[in-house]
C-alpha cells in the first residue's frame, strides 16, 4: 500500500501499526459471521424451538398448561426449593468469602477446591448420595422410617439436592472479589472504632454487592432448573414432588408436547430474565468500578 | 415437621368425626398406565364415596417400571404398586421386604387384573412391508424398542421375540439367541422407558417399526395419528401380565389397607374392567372382553412360563449383567 | 491448629466464619459424598475393579470423556472467536449476543435436551437437512457432542473475554512496530496472553460436560457401548437395583471431578497470577470475577 507513493516513514509506521492491530475487513466480517452463526445455531435455535413449540397450539393451550393444578404445584415447589436453597447458600457464600478472602491460612486452596466440588460432580451422583444416606436401604433410612421422618421423595430431599447442586455459586463469585479488595478498608474502619459487624455491613458488603447479586442470580437460575439430581430423589408424585423440570418431562412423556414446551418456555423466560438482570448488574458493577477509578484518579 | 402436624391433625380429626373422612393413596405405576389410572382413579373415588362415605384422593407417580420399583425400595411411600411385570414387585419384596414374597397369590389371575400383548406399530402404508417377527431382523429395517435392562415393556418385547424364535425352531435356544441378536442389531435408539421409545418413533420420526405394548400401540395409532401409523399384528406374541399389589408395610403404617385393598379389587369389577378395556388393556372378564373384542386383534399368545419359566429365572438368564441380552448386544458391537 | 497456622490479621470473625464454612461444607457436601465411598467400601477391591473396568463402563468413560473433550475443544476454538469478536468488533446485535452467551447456565438441562432433540431429530429443523447428507446427529455420538457443546458454551467465552478487554493495544502496536505482521502478533503476543484463561475455560467446560446428564439423555439414544454416557450408566445400574455397582462408578466419577477441579484451580492460580501482575494498580474486579467462573 505504502509503496505506491514515496514512503513517508511516519505514515508507513502508522499504517503498519493499524494493519498490525486490526484485521482486514473481510477477516473481520468472516469472524463476526462465524461467531454469530455459532451462537445462532447453539443458542438461538433451542430458544426459538421452545417458544415456537409452546405456542404451536395457540395461546389458550399455552395458558391452560400453566394454570393446570399439577403445573401450579410444580411451579410452587420449584419456588419453595429455590426460596430455601438460595438464601442459605448466599449466607454460606458470604461467610466463606469472609474467611477465605480476608485471611490467609493453611489448606485454603484445598478448601476452595472442596467448595467447588458440587460444580463438577455429576447431578446424578448428587442425587445418588442422598439416596445412599436417606433412602430406606441407606445409612439413616431405617432410623428415619422408625421416626416417621421423610427426607427423600418429599420436599426436604428436593431442597437438599437443590442446595447441593447450587452450593458453590455465590461463594465462587464472592471469594475472588473479596480477595481482590484486600483488607485496608476494613482495617481503617476498625482502627476508627467500628465494630466487626459494622465494618462488615458498612464496608465489606457494599463493596461486593454487585458480585453478590450476580452470584445469587446464577444460583437461583440453576436452582430452578436442576433436573438430574432432583429427578433421582423426587419420586415423581404428581402435584406433590414434581418440580417444573420434572413436570416438563412428565408432560413430554404424556405426548403433551405443546404444554410441555409451555412450562419449558416459562423456565426459558426465567433464563432470559436472569440474563437481563445479569447484564444490568454487570453494567452497574462496571460503572461503580470506573467511578472508583475516576475518584481515585481525582484524589491523586 | 409438616407431616407430623398433618398426622396429628388427622388423628384429631378422625377421633372427632368418626373414622377418617379423607384418605390419600399413592399409586406408583409404570409409564403407559397414565391414561388408564386417570380414568380409573376418578371412578374409584366416586365408588368409594358412595360405598363408605369416605373421600379418597389417589396420587399418581409414573415412570419406567424398574425406576419406580427402585423408588419404592428406597422409601417412596406407595400404598399400591401397579407395575409392568411381576419381577419389579418381587424386587420390592426381596430387597426391602415391604410386602410378602407370596404377594402374587393374593389376588385373582396372578394379581394381574388386565393383560396386554406385544405388537408392532409401523408408518402409514407399511413401506417396509413388515408382517411378522421375521421381518424385523431383515437388514435395513430399523426397529425401535426400549432398553430391556431398565424398561419393563422392553423385557416383554424381548421375551416375545425370544419366544417366537424359540417356538418356531422347536425349542432351539441357539436359534432364539441368533434371532434376538439380529433384532437388536437393527435397533438405533434404546430409550430407558416405553414412553421414550414411542416419542422417538412417533414424534422424532426414527425407525420403521416400533415394538410396543398393544395398549401403547393402539393409543399411538388411535390418538396420536390414525393417518400416520398402522398397527401390525404378528402371528404369535406373549401374554403380558402387568401386576398389582398393596405395599403391606406402607398401608399398615398409614392405616390405609382397607381402601388400598378395595382399590385393587375394584379393578376386577365390571366397571374397572371396562375402564381398562377403554384404555386398550385386555380385560380378564370374559363379558367385557367380548364387548370390546373388535378392538383387540387376534394373536396366538404364549405365556412367560411357556418359554422362560418364571420372572426370576428370566431375569437371571436374560437381563442380569452378563446375561443373554448383554452377550448378544456386546457381540453386535 | 488452623488458627495458629493462619497469618496475623486484625480483622475479627475468622474463627466464626471459617467454622461455619467448614460445618456447612461438611454437612451438605463432604459427609454426603463420603457416603458414596462408604458404600463402595462394601465391595472388595477385586469386585470394585471388576465393575469399574467392565467393558460397558470403559466404553461409557470413553464416550463421556471423549465427547466432553471434543465439545470443550469446539468451545475453545469458537469461544476464542466469539470472545474476540465481542471484545474487538462492533456489529448490530452485539449486546444481545453477548448476554445470550450465558443462556446454557440459566436454561434447565432437561429443556435444553428436549429442544436440541427436537431440532436435530431426522424430522427436526436441522436434522431434516443433515439426514439426507447421511449425517445422523440426534441419537448418535454426534448428538452427545452437540448437547455437551451447548452446556459448556459460556465457559471459554466468559474466561477469555475479560482478559482480552484488559489487554493493552499498546502491546500489539509495539509488536507491530518491531516488525511483526498481524499473524505473528496474534500467535506470539495475543495467544500467550489469553492462553491461561482459555485453558481454564476449556477445563471448566470439560468438567461440566463429563457429569452432564439432563441434556444428553434425550438426544443420545442411550445405546450401551455406543451412546451411553457414564451418568446414564449410573442411573441404569440404580434401576437394576445394583446400588454397589452404581456407587462404584460414581466413585470413579467423583475422583475424576476432583482431579479436574484441582487442575482448574492450578490453571486459575496461573492465569490469576498473570492478571495480577499485569494490573497491579487497577481494580481487576470484572476480570477477576468473570475469570473466577
Amino acid at each position: 500500500m505504502a509503496s505506491i507513493t514515496l514512503p513517508n516513514p511516519g505514515v508507513l509506521a502508522a499504517s503498519r501499526a493499524v494493519q498490525a492491530t486490526t484485521e482486514q475487513p473481510w477477516v473481520r466480517w468472516s469472524l463476526i459471521a462465524i461467531a454469530v452463526a455459532f451462537l445462532g445455531v447453539f443458542l438461538f435455535l433451542p430458544l426459538a424451538i421452545v417458544f415456537s413449540s409452546a405456542l404451536e397450539r395457540g395461546v389458550s393451550v399455552y395458558v391452560g398448561a400453566l394454570r393446570e393444578p399439577d403445573a401450579m404445584a410444580a411451579i410452587k415447589l420449584t419456588l419453595i426449593a429455590a426460596g430455601i436453597s438460595v438464601p442459605l447458600n448466599m449466607i454460606f457464600g458470604i461467610t466463606a468469602a469472609w474467611a477465605i478472602g480476608k485471611f490467609d491460612f493453611l489448606g485454603k486452596s484445598l478448601l476452595i477446591t472442596l467448595i467447588d466440588l458440587p460444580f463438577s460432580v455429576s447431578p446424578v451422583v448428587s442425587g445418588l448420595i442422598y439416596v445412599l444416606i436417606f433412602g430406606l436401604q441407606g445409612l439413616l433410612g431405617p432410623w428415619l422410617a422408625a421416626h416417621d421422618l421423610k427426607i427423600i421423595f418429599a420436599v426436604p430431599g428436593i431442597v437438599l439436592a437443590t442446595m447441593f447442586v447450587t452450593f458453590p455459586f455465590v461463594a465462587r463469585e464472592l471469594i475472588p472479589l473479596v480477595e481482590a479488595q484486600g483488607t485496608e478498608e476494613e482495617e481503617a474502619a476498625l482502627t476508627l472504632g467500628a465494630s466487626g459487624w459494622q465494618t462488615f455491613w458498612r464496608v465489606t458488603l457494599p463493596n461486593v454487592k454487585w458480585g453478590l447479586l450476580y452470584g445469587v442470580i446464577l444460583c437461583n437460575a440453576r436452582a430452578m432448573g436442576e433436573f438430574g439430581a432432583v429427578s433421582v430423589v423426587s419420586g415423581h408424585i404428581r402435584g406433590r414432588t414434581n418440580t417444573m423440570p420434572l413436570h416438563i418431562e412428565i408432560l413430554y412423556n404424556e405426548y403433551q408436547f405443546a404444554p410441555a414446551f409451555a412450562v419449558a418456555s416459562l423456565l426459558a423466560l426465567l433464563a432470559l430474565a436472569t440474563l437481563l438482570a445479569k447484564t444490568v448488574v454487570e453494567w452497574k458493577a462496571r460503572q461503580q468500578s470506573t467511578e472508583l477509578q475516576r475518584m481515585s484518579g481525582e484524589a491523586l | 415437621m409438616i407431616r407430623k402436624v398433618c398426622f396429628f391433625v388427622a388423628i384429631l380429626g378422625a377421633s372427632l368425626l368418626g373414622f377418617g373422612q379423607r384418605v390419600t393413596l399413592l399409586n406408583v405405576s409404570y409409564d403407559p398406565t397414565r391414561e388408564l389410572f386417570q380414568d380409573y382413579n376418578a371412578a374409584f373415588a366416586k365408588y368409594w364415596k358412595v360405598k363408605t362415605g369416605q373421600d379418597v384422593t389417589i396420587q399418581q407417580s409414573h415412570g419406567g417400571s424398574s425406576k419406580q420399583a427402585r423408588a419404592v425400595i428406597d422409601g417412596l411411600d406407595a400404598d399400591i404398586v401397579t407395575l409392568a411385570l411381576a419381577y419389579d414387585i418381587d424386587a420390592i419384596a426381596d430387597k426391602a421386604h415391604l410386602l410378602p414374597s407370596n404377594w402374587q397369590s393374593r389376588l385373582p389371575n396372578n394379581s394381574s387384573p388386565y393383560t396386554s400383548t406385544i405388537i408392532f406399530l409401523v408408518r402409514k402404508g407399511n413401506p417396509k412391508k413388515i408382517k411378522d417377527w421375521d421381518d424385523l431382523i431383515r437388514p435395513g429395517v430399523s426397529v425401535i424398542t426400549p432398553n430391556p435392562k431398565t424398561s419393563g415393556g422392553a423385557r416383554w418385547n424381548y421375551l416375545a421375540a425370544w419366544g417366537y424364535a424359540l417356538r418356531k425352531s422347536g425349542g432351539d435356544e441357539s436359534k432364539a439367541r441368533d434371532f434376538v441378536s439380529k433384532l437388536f442389531a437393527n435397533v438405533p435408539v434404546l430409550d430407558s422407558g416405553a414412553r421414550g421409545s414411542t416419542t422417538t418413533f412417533v414424534e422424532r420420526g426414527m425407525g420403521d417399526v416400533l415394538i410396543a405394548w398393544e395398549n401403547e400401540a393402539l393409543l399411538g395409532a388411535n390418538e396420536l395419528g390414525k393417518e400416520r401409523f398402522e398397527i401390525v399384528v404378528p402371528s404369535t406374541s406373549i401374554l403380558c401380565e402387568p401386576s398389582v399389589s398393596v405395599v403391606d408395610r406402607v398401608v399398615d403404617k398409614k392405616g390405609t389397607r382397607a381402601t388400598a385393598q378395595a382399590y385393587l379389587e375394584y379393578l376386577y369389577s365390571p366397571e374397572g374392567q371396562e375402564i381398562a378395556a377403554k384404555r386398550y388393556y385386555r380385560p380378564r372378564s370374559a363379558a367385557v372382553l367380548k364387548k370390546y373384542a373388535a378392538q383387540f386383534p387376534n394373536v396366538k399368545l404364549f405365556t412367560i412360563a411357556d418359554i422362560a419359566g418364571d420372572w426370576k429365572q428370566a431375569q437371571a438368564k436374560h437381563f442380569a449383567d452378563g446375561g443373554i441380552f448383554d452377550q448378544v448386544y456386546s457381540a453386535n458391537q | 491448629m488452623r488458627l495458629q497456622l493462619k497469618q496475623k490479621s486484625i480483622l475479627p470473625g475468622f474463627g466464626l466464619a471459617l467454622g461455619f464454612t467448614v460445618l456447612y461444607l461438611s454437612l451438605l457436601v463432604l459427609i454426603p459424598l463420603s457416603a458414596t465411598f462408604l458404600k463402595a467400601s462394601s465391595l472388595s477391591g477385586q469386585q470394585f475393579w471388576h465393575i469399574v473396568s467392565s467393558h460397558r463402563a470403559v466404553a461409557s468413560y470413553k464416550l463421556s470423556f471423549g465427547a466432553s473433550g471434543i465439545a470443550a475443544t469446539i468451545n475453545l476454538f469458537f469461544g476464542l472467536i466469539v470472545a474476540w469478536v465481542l471484545v474487538r468488533y462492533n456489529f448490530p446485535g452485539k449486546r444481545l449476543f453477548d448476554s445470550l452467551v450465558d443462556l446454557p447456565f440459566a436454561l434447565p438441562t432437561a429443556v435444553a435436551g428436549i429442544a436440541l432433540t427436537t431440532i436435530y431429530a431426522p424430522n427436526g429443523w436441522m436434522g431434516r437437512f443433515l439426514a439426507p447428507l447421511g449425517i445422523q446427529t440426534a441419537y448418535s455420538r454426534l448428538g452427545v457432542v452437540i448437547a455437551l457443546t451447548f452446556t459448556g458454551l459460556p465457559f471459554v467465552v466468559r474466561t477469555v473475554q475479560p482478559v482480552l478487554e484488559d489487554l493493552d493495544k499498546e502491546v500489539e502496536e509495539a509488536a507491530a512496530s518491531l516488525g511483526a505482521d498481524r499473524w505473528q502478533t496474534i500467535i506470539k503476543v495475543l495467544l500467550p496472553a489469553v492462553l491461561p484463561a482459555a485453558l481454564t475455560g476449556f477445563s471448566m467446560a470439560f468438567a461440566r460436560a463429563v457429569g452432564e446428564y439432563g441434556s444428553v439423555v434425550f438426544i443420545s439414544g442411550n445405546m450401551p457401548l455406543k451412546t451411553e454416557i457414564t451418568p446414564l450408566l449410573i442411573i441404569t445400574k440404580l434401576e437394576q437395583y445394583d446400588y454397589a455397582g452404581a456407587t462404584a462408578i460414581a466413585v470413579v466419577m467423583l475422583v475424576a471431578s476432583f482431579a479436574l477441579l484441582l487442575t482448574i484451580n492450578l490453571l486459575q492460580a496461573w492465569s490469576g497470577g498473570r492478571l495480577k501482575r499485569a494490573h497491579a494498580n487497577e481494580l481487576p474486579e470484572t476480570a477477576e470475577f468473570e475469570a473466577a467462573r
